[in-house]
């Protein structure tokens, strides 16, 4: 089983390489861009056959080391 | 006075902190991050500058998983004195011994160079000899040093006397040079025995080399 987590900053918290990206392709033409967002995606090999486990197990992980809920929002995918 | 050095990989700032508080006069010892016990006649330990774990992740969001920082959530959470210079206070903001987080800096830069500090309160150990408002010259060098904290959260600081340093020009003026809430540079915990700073307080110990600053910060913590 495979789990894909997005780590991203919260909203309200500056995220200032989405800024510099958005600049950036502003900047090169691309006017009709208004906002872009810079996250992260980590994804985990699991041994294991039941989804809604995986998922727990993974939402430990995100809350114990993946992102710090101080800043940082996560999502879960699980993909058998 | 017995000061604990803790050493993850990459850490790159131990031998400095130690030869700072040798210069004190402090019996110094190097925690290895392995270690799983602190000894209980340690006066204070210090989590030091580095890349620990390369920054991988996060800062010192992987180091917060080693046996030594169970340890020292132990002996936070007992009395013990703790400082985290840098990627310490990185990974002490990690464990959640101190309140809020370390960003990237806002410029995006790596920033390496002198600052100006103003002393915002020294109501405790670490800055006991520091005066008030008084402005420091202590370097910087830091990837990740926005500190954030949700309002609520910065209230709270501000209520308990927890905010600590805040970066200025020479003349006491702020002067931000990453993004941080209210320009803070370092804070304590609500029972000030766990402090934080990201400027490096270690490398302002001789004027030969640009600011003896540092100094009087570090001896605060001496026979205290």
């Amino acid at each position: 089983m495979k789990a894909i987590v997005n780590v991203f900053l919260k909203n309200g918290v500056l995220d200032s390489q989405g800024k510099a990206v958005l600049h950036a392709l502003s900047g090169h033409g691309f006017g009709t861009v208004s906002d872009v967002r810079v996250g992260k995606q980590i994804i985990i090999e699991m041994n294991e056959s039941d989804e809604t486990a995986a998922k727990e197990k993974v939402a430990h992980m995100c809350e114990e080391l993946l992102a710090n809920t101080v800043i940082e929002d996560y999502e879960i995918e699980i993909q058998a | 006075m017995k000061v604990g050095i803790v050493q993850f990989p990459g850490t790159n700032c131990e031998y400095d902190t130690q030869h700072a508080f040798a210069e004190l006069g402090c019996e110094t010892q190097i925690l290895w991050h392995k270690e799983d016990t602190i000894a209980s006649d340690t006066d204070l330990v210090v989590v030091p500058g580095g890349f620990s774990y390369g920054d991988y992740l996060r800062s010192g969001a992987i180091a917060k998983m080693s046996p030594i920082m169970k340890a020292l959530k132990i002996y936070a959470d007992n009395g013990g004195k703790v400082l985290g210079i840098c990627n310490g206070f990185q990974v002490l903001a990690e464990i959640g011994l101190l309140p809020g987080a370390l960003k990237r800096n806002e410029g995006l830069h790596f920033i390496s160079r002198h600052h100006h500090l103003k002393v915002v309160n020294n109501e405790n150990e670490f800055l006991r000899f520091c005066k008030t408002d008084q402005v420091l010259n202590i370097p910087i060098a830091h990837h990740d040093g926005n500190f954030y904290i949700d309002d609520a959260g910065l209230k709270e600081l501000y209520a308990n006397n927890q905010v600590l340093l805040k970066y200025t020009d020479s003349t006491g003026s702020i002067d931000n040079p990453n993004g941080s809430v209210d320009s803070i540079a370092g804070i304590c915990n609500r029972a000030k025995n766990v402090f934080g700073l990201m400027p490096h307080p270690e490398r302002a110990m001789e004027s030969l080399l640009g600011s003896n600053d540092g100094r009087a910060m570090l001896e605060g913590f001496i026979n205290a």
